[in-house]
């Protein structure tokens, strides 16, 4: 098989003595889509922002295609091609599109000035791809609508040529519609190679968009295992009981 | 009836203000202040518009405003900086101490050789600077509280100025040094009218230039009318300035006294005017970088992303610990040159310069439209908001209001500019 794309090896992390993540190891491989699943509090979303460099793991080795990777800032995941769309989006509301596409990175001019011309005009273009109801590139991001920075937090990661994408909860706060779109996209972006670490509370939707899931309780990996081979049932009795079916058959 | 009739002609007026692109807070901040100046011009007969009083206003306003610009930055990182008062005073005592002292002493230039003005600056540059990081250090990196950083170091530079001086009042500080205080440094009539056209043609070159910016994008432009309107009104506004300034003319006594000075032989006759101080000149030249950097760097960027969301700033790799330590040196650098406007005009450094300077920054901006939770404020709006004080303060000095009562009224007005702020962003839909 390929190398993998991400390699997350015995990653364990506490907070004040509680073990948010203990000795989880996971991979991903281009052009796949493994879907997190847990309880809130399980885990999952501490091992993601490991890989995105917003905590520090307490132990435990990161590689990236097949090297050994230091990932100590949301800079570094960066430079790993790793991007990150935030449940919470991180977006800074008081700024519009462009800048918050941009920031953090910005395009400058030959004087070093923010190039905002330039700016909105990329915007514009990426935009019109993923959204194209998207018009309100003036205003903060604040005035938009849930989808609507749903799609500036998505073309963030999308501009950069990310080839780690991380989702968490993409598809939380979004509609019927918006929702199908984001389902869309993660489909296109796997045409293309990219390899995407999903979280969702939404099982059956997971069954839908992934490749394999891996399912967490109390900061343990039960399991990771490929859509076909298991029922929504066996998931679900994996974040329910904390055990792998499969276990219990060998 | 007449309610209808006033619903029909709003669409109307909101268009053209939307083609003009004239933002509306700034329309309502400058009303305001044209109302305060209309009002005490009733209210003293017509003293208070005269080119004297407007002088005299735009001099006392400089230091405040020079702070204030600088408080935008630290509120919209959703801090607070309540030693800028104690911060200019040490500024200021060691600009005094080392323009009179130390480098006379320790350097043995002697006192009025051309160096000393430019190293007592330097120095008082650094000052504020080094301080003004080691505030923001404690901030950033040791997570203390803005609020009690700046509370201890309110208490502290007020004190250490104390400290250097001996408590006394340090001067005579040296000539060139007091060109900066306002009356005592201005460019003269012909000097100023060319700052202004030069000025004015840079404005216009802004204009043209941000058209053609815009077209070359593909982007919407406004309408050429709309373009040539807000051109005229701001080289209006800009010659306007210059030819009330120009009309402050200089006294015949004081003329009397030198007229070499005001390029004539004799003092019969001679006529001249003071023109635009050079602290405006400071002020003006502040107000520029810091709107440059507010909105056209990556450090402006960067102020008021984490002023918007601290977390998303940090999570797009923005150090914002680094950035806390910039924005409280920045502000200590203004303190010293907020210093240098008030102790030059005054001539001395003494005690109690800059009390109770850290409230009228923090109104400054504030009247200006910066909110204290964060992310929103603009350089512009705390020199109309330094103005606006300003104007109330010796408005109501010249129509003879109690100190007291004049307390009163600043305070009423601070609260009641943040309530309409909050009620206009509640109306606008703006956040």
């Amino acid at each position: 098989m390929a190398t993998p794309l991400v390699e997350m090896k015995d990653i364990s992390i506490s907070f004040g003595g509680v073990k948010a993540v203990d000795k989880v190891s996971i991979d991903l491989y281009p052009g796949e889509v493994v879907g997190l699943l847990g309880h809130n509090g399980a885990g999952k979303s501490t091992l993601i922002k490991i890989l995105s460099g917003a905590y520090k793991m307490d132990s435990g080795e990161i590689w990236i295609e097949g090297k050994k990777a230091e990932i100590n800032s949301p800079r570094d995941s960066r430079d790993y091609n790793i991007e990150t769309i935030y449940q919470t989006l991180a977006l800074a509301d008081n700024l519009d599109a462009a800048s918050n596409l941009f920031l953090g990175r910005e395009m400058v001019t030959p004087f070093g000035f923010v190039d905002d011309g330039r700016q909105e005009a990329e915007t514009r273009k990426i935009m019109a791809r993923l959204n194209p109801n998207f018009k309100k590139l003036k205003e903060p991001v604040s005035a938009l609508s849930g989808g609507q920075r749903q799609s500036v937090a998505i073309a963030r990661a999308v501009y950069f040529k990310a080839k780690t994408l991380i989702m968490d909860e993409p598809t939380a706060a979004l509609g019927v519609h918006e929702t199908k779109m984001v389902a869309d996209l993660i489909q296109e972006l796997k045409k293309q190679g990219l390899g995407i670490f999903l979280i969702s509370h939404d099982t059956r939707e997971m069954m839908d968009l992934c490749d394999r899931v891996a399912v967490m309780k109390n900061g343990h990996l039960i399991g990771a295992e490929r859509v076909e081979d298991v029922t929504e049932d066996d998931i679900l009795s994996m974040i329910i009981m904390g055990k792998n079916p499969k276990d219990k058959a060998a | 009836m007449s309610d209808e009739t006033a619903e029909a002609v709003k669409p109307a007026k909101r268009n053209v203000f939307k083609s003009l692109e004239i933002d509306t807070r700034l329309l309502g901040m400058i009303g305001a202040f044209l109302l305060v100046c209309i009002v005490f011009n009733l209210l003293t007969e017509g003293r208070f518009l005269t080119p004297r009083n407007v002088f005299n206003l735009t001099i006392q306003t400089v230091s405040v405003a020079i702070m204030a610009t600088g408080m935008v930055f630290v509120i919209v990182t959703r801090h607070i900086d309540l030693s800028v008062g104690a911060l200019l005073a040490t500024t200021t005592a060691v600009m005094a101490m080392t323009q009179t002292q130390w480098i006379p002493q320790m350097l043995g230039l002697e006192l009025g050789h051309p160096m000393i003005p430019w190293i007592t600056i330097l120095v008082g540059l650094l000052t504020g600077a080094l301080i003004g990081a080691f505030q923001g250090y404690l901030i950033g990196y040791q997570a203390i509280p803005a609020f009690i950083v700046t509370l201890g170091g309110l208490l502290i530079w007020r004190n250490v100025a104390w400290h250097l001086t001996d408590g006394q009042t340090i001067g005579p500080l040296n000539e060139t040094y007091l060109l900066f205080g306002g009356i005592n440094g201005t460019l003269g009539v012909f000097w100023s009218w060319a700052v202004g056209l030069a000025a004015s043609v840079a404005a216009l070159f802004a204009v043209v230039q941000g058209r053609r910016t815009k077209v070359g994008h593909g982007f919407q432009v406004k309408p050429a009318w709309a373009e040539v309107v807000v051109a005229v009104i701001i080289v209006g506004a800009i010659l306007g300035f210059v030819a009330i300034l120009n009309a402050y003319q200089v006294p015949e006594r004081v003329v009397a006294r030198d007229p070499a000075l005001y390029g004539c032989v004799d003092a019969e006759g001679c006529v001249a005017a003071y023109g635009i101080p050079y602290s405006v000149l400071l002020l003006i030249a502040v107000a520029i970088v810091m709107t440059v950097v507010a909105q056209r760097t990556r450090l402006g960027r960067y102020i008021f992303a984490t002023g918007g969301n601290p977390d998303a700033a940090e999570l797009s790799g923005i150090n914002t610990k680094f950035l806390t330590v910039k924005v409280f040196a920045i502000v200590g650098v203004l303190c010293a040159l907020g210093g240098i406007v008030a102790s030059a005009r005054l001539g001395y450094h003494t005690n109690d310069i800059g009390i109770l300077d850290e409230l009228r920054v923090i109104a400054a901006a504030v009247i200006g439209g910066t909110a204290l939770s964060g992310g929103i404020g603009t350089i512009y709006g705390a020199i109309i908001g330094a103005l606006i004080m300003q104007s109330l303060q010796s408005g109501m000095a010249m129509v003879g209001v109690d100190a007291p009562y004049q307390n009163i009224v600043v305070g009423t007005v601070l609260v009641l500019a943040v309530w309409i702020d909050i009620q206009y962003r509640k109306y606008s839909g703006a956040k």
